[in-house]
């Protein structure tokens, strides 16, 4: 089973395990981590299901695509590895994925 | 001590984050999610977008999986809730039965306005609100038929967006001398009526229904003009109004919704609202207001659940809103009522991407983003925290391409 682990911003951490095709946003709602709320359901409308990826995985998860970056830009929290979680697509490969999460959500 | 009990009415967003909340909240007593709907409380506002334009499921439509209220250990229940007796902290259920609550919160969320003219029960006349309206709808929507839609608010419009998408002839009418004139300033209301041209829709404006008439079926919407528009299928998008008869009767306080304070409280400190169906007061507009979208429902459930766990928990967010239409994505920032002031960046007349900023007394109080994020983000961080008024001189008054996207 692949696992996910999410860091809050004060160090607690809260695994979940994945599901194919889901978004990342939603094995967070899924499996209720706090501090993603998911607000737009997955639009990339709304900026509250921002996660940063561990460094060394962010090439393995994929850039940030055209609106979701621009959502990110202005974002003060924003960290070189940003990604909104409802716009990145889990796979099996993910096991052992870590992102963090920022002190605030939009 | 026996176990504590508490029962959401209504499962959709504002109940299903009162009842996710309450265990992120530390509730350790039961939760009982009670809904009138059949599927797990699912997202609405895709329903007059990808849903619509068969571009999605019900079952992806889920809020939250069935697994999560089983893990969380939330009881959903099947029933409508037909009565509230708070002597004795009882609701009674469509089922027979009844069930007692140590806390209640209502969620019961909005219904469609109905149209009161004469032919608005034939066959082919529609709503729009829940999932079932659109299986109805999608089973008439064929390529090359003719829709009506009366209503050119943004459930109206992104209603036309979709139905263009399954190919079908559309006309929108609306009563008012420009579409979204409820909510926008013309400048924004005169760009959807191009784009909605652009993409092949035919709008009316200051159109009045009269009747709807034809045999079994609909068949033509007559307007007071006496003119007469064909029609196979007519959807009607004329606003929402609040479920608040449950709550009426019980004796709680109404005011266009069940009013609420800044903490979901209602009128009964046992019973708490979220969502659609309340209203409150809200010092930064100085007035009561009744919002109308999920953040907001989010964020009235979320200090709802804080409430019935005993804590504090205020609502303070900005009400924020978006609607999809074609590759149109507007997100809107604020509230813009009482503007007497807009300063638009970019061209809505030409352009595809453009933000119309509300200024009122020189500050900012909202902004509509039409395909511009970074505008949305830097307005609604700016409204959320800025401690003085945002003027005219601190707006982001260039074009996407300036800031070099
Ligand atoms: C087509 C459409 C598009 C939309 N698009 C957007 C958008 O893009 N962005 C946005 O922010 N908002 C949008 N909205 C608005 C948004 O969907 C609502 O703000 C949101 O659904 C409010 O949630 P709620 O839980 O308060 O109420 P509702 O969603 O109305 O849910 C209330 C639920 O309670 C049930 N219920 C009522 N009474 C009882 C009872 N007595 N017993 C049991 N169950 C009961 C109802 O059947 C319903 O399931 C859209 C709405 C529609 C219809
Ligand atoms: S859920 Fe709204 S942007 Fe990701």
């Amino acid at each position: 089973m692949a696992v996910v682990t999410f860091v809050s911003h004060d160090g607690e951490t809260h695994a979940a395990s994945l599901e194919e095709g889901q978004s990342l946003m939603q094995v967070a709602t899924n499996n209720a981590v706090p501090g993603i709320d998911g607000d737009c359901g997955g639009e990339a409308a709304c900026g509250t299901c921002h996660v940063i990826v561990d460094p060394p995985w962010s090439d393995r998860v994929g850039p940030s695509g055209a609106d979701e970056e621009q959502m990110l830009a202005m974002n003060p929290e924003r960290e070189p590895t940003s990604r909104l979680s409802c716009q990145m697509v889990v796979s099996e490969a993910w096991n052992g994925l870590t992102v963090r999460l920022p002190e605030f959500q939009m | 001590m026996s176990v504590q009990r508490a029962v959401i009415v209504g499962a959709s967003h504002a109940g299903a984050q009162v009842a996710a909340s309450l265990r992120q909240e530390g509730w350790a007593g039961e939760v009982v999610l009670v809904g009138d709907e059949s599927a797990l409380p699912y997202q609405r506002p895709p329903l007059s977008k990808d849903y619509l334009a068969g571009k999605s499921t019900l079952a992806e439509l889920a809020i939250r999986s069935a697994e999560f209220y089983a893990r969380q250990e939330i009881r959903l229940l099947g029933a409508t809730v037909e009565r509230i007796d708070r002597s004795a902290g009882r609701v009674s259920l469509s089922t027979g039965e009844s069930l007692g609550y140590d806390k209640l919160a209502l969620c019961t969320g909005a219904r469609p306005r109905r149209l009161r003219v004469p032919g608005a029960h034939l066959a082919g006349v529609h709503y729009l609100r829940t999932a079932a309206d659109v299986d109805l709808i999608r089973a008439t929507a064929k390529p090359g038929s003719r829709a009506v839609v009366v209503g050119g608010g943004y459930v109206g419009l992104e209603t036309a967006a979709s139905l263009r998408a399954l190919g079908l002839d559309v006309t929108v009418l609306e009563a008012t001398e420009r579409v979204l004139e409820r909510v926008t300033a013309p400048e924004v209301s005169a760009f959807f009526d191009r784009i909605h041209r652009e993409e092949g829709v035919c709008i009316q404006t200051s159109a009045l229904v009269e009747a709807l008439a034809g045999d079994a079926r609909v068949r033509e919407v007559v307007l007071s003009s006496g003119e007469s528009v064909p029609a196979d299928l007519v959807i009607v998008g004329i606003g929402i109004e609040p479920n608040t008869e449950l709550a009426a009767s019980a004796g709680l306080v109404i005011d266009n919704g069940v009013v609420i304070d800044d903490r979901a409280r209602t009128s009964d400190p046992d019973i708490v609202a979220a969502g659609d169906c309340t209203s409150r007061d809200i010092a930064r507009y100085g007035s009561r207001v009744r919002l109308e979208c999920v953040p907001s429902a989010g964020e009235q459930a979320k200090a709802a659940a804080a409430t019935i766990s005993g804590k504090c928990r205020e609502i303070t967010a900005l009400p924020w809103f978006w609607s999809d239409q074609y590759d149109v994505k507007l997100q809107i920032a604020g509230l813009n009522t009482g503007y007497d002031e807009v300063v638009l960046s970019g061209d809505p007349n030409r352009d595809r991407d453009f933000t119309c900023f509300y200024l009122r007394q020189g500050e900012l109080i909202a902004a509509d983003c039409v395909n511009r994020p970074r505008d949305f983000v830097f307005s609604k961080r700016l409204l959320t925290q800025a401690t003085q008024g945002v003027g005219r001189a601190e707006l982001p008054l260039v074009t996407v391409s300036d800031l070099g996207a």
